[in-house]
C-alpha cells in the first residue's frame, strides 16, 4: 500500500521565489545602509554637538579676553577726559566766583587772568564775558570781539539754560582746531553773565594720544555726529568723517565689532564727545583659525575612524548574516531534497508491495494453470481453466487500478484550480491508506454534511495537504485506534476540514513549532518538514491550518479553505 | 516418507488457494488460511511441519502469529512471506525465530526447495532467498 507520497510544494512556487529574495544581494545592501547610517549618525551626531559647543564656548572666552581690557581702557580714558574737563570748568567757576562782574568787564583785567590761566592749566587761548543779552562786555585774547552780540548762537542759548556748555571742536579764524567751554554765573534778579573760554585742541590731542593701549590700535575722539575731534591714525583727520559706522548711545563703556577689529567707546559726560578705541587689526582673530583647524582636524580624524570602524564592522556582521542565510538555505534545499528522496523511496515500497500482491496471485494461478496442463495426464475440465484465467485477469485489473491511481496522482500534482467536493478529495486521499487501516485495524469514521460543499482550489496540493495530515494521525494512533474526519461549511464563505485521532497527542510546549521547518518529535525517522510544507501550502491555497492538542486524548487539525470562485 | 505438512497463511485467498494447489501436485499436504487467528486455531488442532506465513494481514499481523507459534511449538519452522522488502519487519520475523523469508511472488521451485529444507532442519545455505 501507499503510505507516503512526495512532499513539498511544486518547482518554482511561491516560497522558492520569497528565499531567492530573502537572500538577494539587493537585501543584504539595504540592511548594510541602514546599519551604516544608523549607526554612524549616533556615534557623528554628539561629536558634533560637543564639537560646536566647544569652538563656541571657546570663542566667546576669547572674545572676553579681548573686549574686558579695551573696555577698561575706553572707560578710564573717559573718566580722565571728563576730568580734564571739569578741571578748567572749575578754574573758570573759581574766576566767576572770585571777580566782580564789573572788574571781570574789564579786558585788561581779563587779560591779566589769562595769562594766570595759561600758566597753571595751560590749552586756554581766550577769554570772555558776556552780559545776559549775549553781547560781549570783555575779551581778552588774540581778537577784537567785544561788543558782538551772540544772543542767537545756539551755545549762547544752551550755557544760559544749563548753567555749563563744551562746544565741538571747530576751526577759528586761526584756522587750528579749538572747542569752548562756557559757564553762566546767576547773580539774582534774573541778572548773570557768561564766562566764555577757548580751549587749544593740542592738550586734548596728547590726553587721547596717551591713552593708545596697543600697537597698531587707534584712538580718538568723535562727536555726536561722527565727526573726528582729534586726529586718527587710520580713520581721517580731524573734522573729517570717522570711517567707522556710526555707535549706537550706550550709558556705558560698549565694544563693537567692526571689520575683525573691536571698537570700544564710552561718552565723555557733560560733552558733545566720545571716545573711541580700535584694537589692532586681526587682534580678534589670532586665536580664532588655529583653534579652528585644529577642531577641523580633531572633528575629522574621529569621523574618519568611527565611519571606518562602522563600515567594517556593519560589513563584516552583514556578510556573516548572509553566509548563515545562505547556509540556511542550502540546509533547507538539501533536507527538502532529502525529504522528496526519501518519500519517493517510500512511495516506490508501497507501489511494490501494492502491486506484488496481484502479481503473486497471477503468477501462482498461472503457475497452477502449467501445472495442471503438465503434471496432469488429461486436460482439466475447461471451467476449472477458464476459472483460472479469470483469476489472472482480475489480478491483472488489480495492477491496472493501481497504477492508474498512481497515474492520477501524479497528474494533479500540475498546478491547477478547479471546482473540488472535499469530500470526494478526502475518500479519494483515503484510497491510499484503506489497506494500513485495515492492517492495523484502524478504524476510520466520516461526519460529512449531507449536501456536500464544494471549493475551488488545486486538487494536488490539497491531495498533499490530507495525506500528510492524515498520514501523521496514522503514525500517532495506536493499532486499533480511531480517526474522524469531517467538514463543516464555515461563516465568511470559507469550508473547513477537521481530522481528529485518539493517538498519542502532541505536549504543550511543541504546539507552537509543529509547523516549523525542520521540528521533528519522531527523532532520526522525519525530516521535520511534512507539516511545516503542508503550512506553506495551505497559506498558498488561502487558506489556514490549526491544531488542537492533548496529551493521552489525542489531536485536531483544522484547515479552513476558501470556497473560491469558479473558473469562467 | 511420509507427505511434508504445509500450512499457508495469506490474507489474499486466491494466492493461497494456487499455492495449496501447486504443493499438493508436487507431493505435499498443504493447507490454507486467510487469517492469523485461523492459523493458530489450526496449529492447536493440527499437526504440520511447515508454515508459509504472510507479514502484512488485516487482524493479527504476520509478526504477531510467529510470536504466538513459536509460544505453541518453537520446532515448528515458519517461512516468511512478504510484498516488499521491509528490511526492519524482516529482522524482526528473523530474531523471532523464522527459517527463511520470501519475496512475492514466488517461483514455485524455489518455495519446494526452502520447505524440504525446512522440514529436513536444514537451515538454507544463504539467506536473502528472492523470487528467484
Amino acid at each position: 500500500m501507499l503510505d507516503l507520497i512526495p512532499e513539498g510544494p511544486p518547482a518554482g512556487g511561491q516560497p522558492e521565489k520569497d528565499e531567492e529574495s530573502l537572500i538577494s544581494r539587493g537585501r543584504y545592501r539595504r540592511i548594510l545602509l541602514v546599519a551604516v547610517l544608523s549607526v554612524s549618525l549616533v556615534a557623528i551626531t554628539p561629536l558634533l554637538i560637543m564639537t560646536g559647543v566647544n569652538y563656541y564656548q571657546y570663542e566667546q572666552a576669547f572674545r572676553e579676553e579681548q573686549t574686558r581690557p579695551m573696555v577698561r581702557f575706553v572707560a578710564n580714558g573717559r573718566l580722565a577726559l571728563e576730568a580734564f574737563l571739569e578741571e578748567r570748568a572749575a578754574a573758570m567757576r573759581f574766576v566767576a566766583r572770585d571777580r566782580s562782574h564789573e572788574e571781570l568787564s574789564d579786558s585788561v583785567t581779563l587779560s591779566t587772568i589769562l595769562e594766570d590761566m595759561k600758566a597753571s592749566f595751560g590749552g586756554f587761548t581766550d577769554l570772555g564775558v558776556l552780559d545776559a543779552g549775549g553781547t560781549q562786555l570783555s575779551y581778552a585774547g588774540p581778537y577784537q570781539l567785544e561788543g558782538r552780540n551772540y544772543r542767537d548762537y545756539p551755545w549762547f542759548q544752551e550755557v544760559t539754560r544749563q548753567g555749563t556748555y563744551v562746544s565741538e571742536v571747530f576751526l577759528g579764524y586761526r584756522d587750528f582746531p579749538h572747542f569752548v567751554l562756557a559757564l553762566y554765573r546767576e547773580m539774582g534778579r534774573g541778572d548773570g553773565f557768561v564766562l566764555r573760554a577757548t580751549v587749544d585742541t593740542e592738550y586734548i590731542n596728547r590726553l587721547v594720544g596717551g591713552f593708545l593701549a596697543q600697537p597698531g590700535g587707534d584712538v580718538f575722539l568723535v562727536n555726536e555726529d561722527g565727526i573726528l575731534q582729534t586726529p586718527s591714525r587710520s580713520y581721517g583727520g580731524v573734522l573729517e568723517r570717522a570711517r567707522i559706522p556710526s555707535l549706537p548711545y550706550s550709558p556705558q563703556a560698549e565694544v563693537l565689532e567692526v571689520d575683525g577689529r573691536l571698537v570700544a567707546y564710552d561718552q565723555v559726560r557733560g560733552s558733545p564727545f566720545t571716545l573711541v578705541m580700535v584694537s589692532p587689526e586681526g587682534a580678534l582673530r589670532s586665536g580664532g583659525p588655529a583653534l579652528r583647524r585644529n577642531l577641523l582636524v580633531f572633528l575629522g580624524v574621529s569621523v574618519l575612524l568611527i565611519l571606518g570602524v562602522v563600515i567594517s564592522g556593519s560589513t563584516w556582521m552583514v556578510g556573516r548574516a548572509r553566509e548563515a542565510d545562505l547556509a540556511r538555505a542550502a540546509a533547507y534545499h538539501k533536507m527538502e531534497y532529502q525529504n522528496k528522496m526519501a518519500a519517493l523511496g517510500r512511495l516506490s515500497a508501497g507501489v511494490a508491495h501494492e502491486i506484488n500482491n496481484p502479481v503473486a496471485i497471477i503468477t501462482e494461478k498461472a503457475g497452477l494453470l502449467k501445472d495442471l496442463l503438465l503434471l496432469s495426464e488429461t486436460l482439466p475440465p475447461k471451467e476449472r481453466m477458464v476459472d483460472l484465467v479469470d483469476s489472472v485477469l482480475r489480478s491483472a485489473d488489480r495492477c491496472g487500478g493501481i497504477t492508474h491511481r498512481l497515474l492520477g496522482f501524479a497528474k494533479h500534482m500540475q498546478v491547477q484550480t478547479e471546482t473540488i467536493e472535499p469530500e470526494q478529495l478526502l475518500r479519494e486521499v483515503l484510497g491510499f491508506l484503506e489497506k494500513e487501516a485495515a492492517y492495523r485495524d484502524i478504524k476510520i469514521e466520516f461526519d460529512f454534511p449531507e449536501d456536500p460543499p464544494t471549493i475551488v482550489s488545486d486538487r494536488g496540493q490539497l491531495q498533499q495537504v490530507f495525506l500528510n495530515i492524515i498520514n501523521n494521525a496514522f503514525a500517532a494512533v495506536d493499532n486499533g485506534g480511531r480517526i474522524q474526519i469531517g467538514i463543516i461549511e464555515v461563516e465568511g464563505d470559507a469550508v473547513a476540514v477537521w481530522i481528529q485521532d485518539d493517538g498519542v497527542g502532541i505536549p504543550e510546549e511543541h504546539l507552537a513549532h509543529i509547523f516549523d521547518p525542520f521540528f521533528s518529535t519522531k527523532k532520526g525517522a522525519g525530516t521535520g518538514l511534512g507539516l511545516s510544507i503542508t503550512y506553506g501550502i495551505v497559506q498558498k491555497l488561502g487558506g489556514e491550518i490549526s491544531v488542537q492538542s492533548e496529551v493521552g486524548v489525542g489531536t485536531r487539525f483544522i484547515v479552513t479553505l476558501p470556497r473560491g470562485k469558479a473558473e469562467m | 516418507m511420509e507427505s511434508l505438512r504445509v500450512l499457508i497463511v495469506d490474507d489474499e485467498e486466491e494466492l493461497v488457494s494456487a499455492l495449496v494447489e501447486r504443493l499438493n501436485l508436487r507431493g505435499f499436504d498443504a493447507r490454507g488460511v486467510t487469517a492469523g487467528v485461523e492459523a493458530l486455531a489450526f496449529l492447536e488442532a493440527q499437526a504440520c511441519d511447515v508454515v508459509l506465513l504472510d507479514m502484512k494481514m488485516p487482524g493479527l499481523g504476520g509478526l504477531e502469529v510467529i510470536r504466538r507459534i513459536k509460544d505453541l511449538d518453537p520446532s515448528l519452522e515458519v517461512i516468511l512471506l512478504t510484498g516488499h522488502g521491509s528490511v526492519k519487519s524482516i529482522e524482526e520475523g528473523m530474531a523471532l525465530g523464522a527459517f527463511d523469508y520470501l519475496m512475492k511472488p514466488v517461483k514455485i521451485d524455489n518455495l519446494v526447495r526452502i520447505l524440504t529444507a525446512a522440514a529436513g532442519g536444514k537451515r538454507p545455505e544463504a539467506t536473502g532467498g528472492e523470487g528467484d
